[in-house]
């Protein structure tokens, strides 16, 4: 047979777990063996589960690790990395547990997925220093609206109907789960200005404004696309900053 | 570093014929406050292929202190479709940044039309898949413009088609292309386990005068369809006894090695790692001795 047919074969045994072992490979009965080529395909899924048990430990702790393993189970059995970078792993894993029937009651689930997953990549994101607060007294306030901002690399904004990050921040830890004080809808930056990851839930009206932000509206088109009674993009504008979310600006 | 010899396979490997350990996180903090004595640190190029962050600063911590190896886990090089040049760039990237002593992939394939599967898988051993490894290990050492160790692996199955021995197969890709050797010693014993031959008799069918680095790790077990012992290569647990005595049987007739023990699932406290670290160092140094010994008898 010739090279790529033998691996292409083994390969789809690998991906189907009904399928037997491919002819040809054999222990040492000189025959295929089940139990054997099992080796590989737990292999295989043990490792995906494991790469997604460690990006989503307060997933995994909300509905417990039996329930977790299934979902991640079903996930890697249709999703396989697609580098070998197992670094990026599991990004599109947050849209799969949306869809996965047996959380449907967890609305809250996804979102704080997202919120684990936008962690981890800041955790890994180029490093870049942040814009200074004392920087911002620099520029000539009446020029401001006009400027754009930079947005640090680490820099991620979310958005969720639920409390996901109270959620997310009350199961960090080893003691007893936190429940949110509030349940309401919130707005969430995730930065890392320097070694560490920083989490940090923002005022009212903050997610749009910085999405408009990060979309290239200068502060003057992103404070009048704003809906909300008394914003004060000031405020916004030096909350970003001191998150360390921007890298420059840009008049 | 100098451009202008390329090193023979005997020095491939530029690090201390000492014990290593592979690098975990957790490790770290007590790694850097201790700073104990060590030949050097391996880590799987994989693991540092995110563009900053925490990871990166505390390598850039380790590797001002110890000599690194650079362990590759996804390169895919006895696959037959054609190695990933983004990949290959990566990698090339991370040596020059981190200038690691010596770089190693293994004899295995992990990505396919699927996507990347995270597992060494098993290829056939025949001239056509000899062909096409070859290629891929000169494909390697030229894009890290270096000579790579290529590893020996563990399998569980093996191909009725392959017309070549294993280390007829790997003794053909050092030849051909003048790659070294990573010589994984607990590799051979779950092979040699699993398929029914004799550990001795494949490393005295090793090259091991191509040798560069050797690796030691633990195992777990299962059992096959007919009942037969399986051993699995899990890096999970202490290096057992059996592989202890098979490296010091390589020691002894190859002489010291940069020696790395591998323990990546369920890692264990730092200082049992390090323990095992310091008993492989000691084989050597009881091999080293008995050979002062033997030579000074026969001055005698």
């Amino acid at each position: 047979m010739p090279f790529s047919q033998t691996i292409k074969t083994f390969a789809s045994a690998l991906g189907d777990p009904t399928h037997p072992p491919p002819a040809g490979t054999i222990g040492r009965e000189g025959a295929p063996d089940v139990r054997r080529f099992a080796v590989y395909r737990n292999n295989i899924a043990v490792s995906l589960i494991a790469a997604l048990e460690a990006r989503y430990p307060v997933t995994r702790r909300l509905v417990g690790e039996a329930f977790f393993r299934a979902m991640a189970r079903a996930f890697a059995a249709r999703n396989k990395p697609r580098s070998a970078v197992m670094l990026c792993y599991g990004v599109d894993f947050p849209d799969f547990v949306s869809r996965f029937e047996p959380a449907r009651d967890l609305a809250y689930l996804p979102d704080v997925a997202r919120l684990e997953n936008a962690w981890v990549e800041a955790y890994h994101s180029a490093e870049e220093e942040p814009l200074a607060l004392a920087a911002l007294a620099a520029f000539d306030p009446a020029a401001l609206g006009d400027s754009r901002l930079a947005f640090h690399p680490a820099a991620r904004l979310l958005r969720s109907e639920h409390p996901a990050a109270s959620i997310w921040a009350g199961h960090q830890g080893e003691g007893p789960a936190r429940p949110p004080q509030d349940w309401r809808a919130e707005e969430t930056l995730v930065t890392r200005p320097d070694a560490d990851v920083k989490v940090r839930i923002l005022p009212l009206g903050g997610y749009s404004f910085a999405c408009a932000l990060q979309g290239g509206a200068t502060l003057a088109e992103a404070h009048a696309a704003m809906d909300v009674d008394g914003f004060d993009p000031g405020a916004h504008l030096v909350g970003l900053i001191e998150a360390g979310a921007i890298s420059r600006l840009k008049i | 570093m100098s451009e202008t010899a390329r090193p023979s396979p005997r020095v491939a490997s530029a690090l201390p014929n000492r014990s290593g350990v592979g690098l975990k996180p957790e490790h770290i903090d007590e790694i850097l406050r201790d700073r104990p004595a060590l030949g050097f640190f391996e880590i799987h190029a994989e693991n540092y292929m995110g563009a900053g962050g925490p990871p990166h600063r505390r390598l850039e911590a380790i590797r001002a202190l110890y000599p690194l190896s650079l362990h590759g886990v996804g390169l895919s090089i006895g696959s037959p479709k054609p190695l990933d040049r983004d990949h290959l760039g990566r990698l090339a990237a991370l040596a020059r940044r981190y200038q690691p002593g010596l770089f190693s992939e293994h004899l295995a394939w992990s990505s396919h039309d699927e996507g990347f599967l995270n597992d060494l898988l098993p290829l056939p051993y025949t001239q056509e898949t000899l062909a096409t490894v070859c290629d891929h290990v000169d494909q390697v050492q030229e894009a890290l413009a270096r000579p790579m160790l290529l590893e020996n692996p563990s399998t569980y199955v093996i191909f009725e088609e392959s017309t070549i021995t294993e280390t007829d197969f790997i003794r053909d890709i050092a030849r051909r292309t003048g790659c070294g050797l990573l010589l994984d010693v607990s590799n051979v014993l779950v092979s040699a386990t699993n398929h029914g031959f004799d550990p001795g008799a494949y490393l005295d069918a090793f090259p091991l005068d191509h040798v560069g680095e050797i690796h030691l790790a633990g195992f777990a077990e299962a059992e096959d369809d007919a009942g037969h012992r399986v051993l699995i290569d899990a890096h999970d647990s202490p290096v057992r006894d059996r592989v202890w005595d098979l490296y010091r049987q390589v020691i002894a007739r190859r002489g010291s090695a940069p020696t790395l023990v591998e323990w990546d699932n369920d890692v264990p406290e730092w200082s049992v790692l390090l323990g095992e670290a310091r008993r492989a160092e000691g084989t050597m140094a009881d091999a080293a001795s008995m050979s002062k010994e033997g030579a000074h008898r026969h001055a005698v």
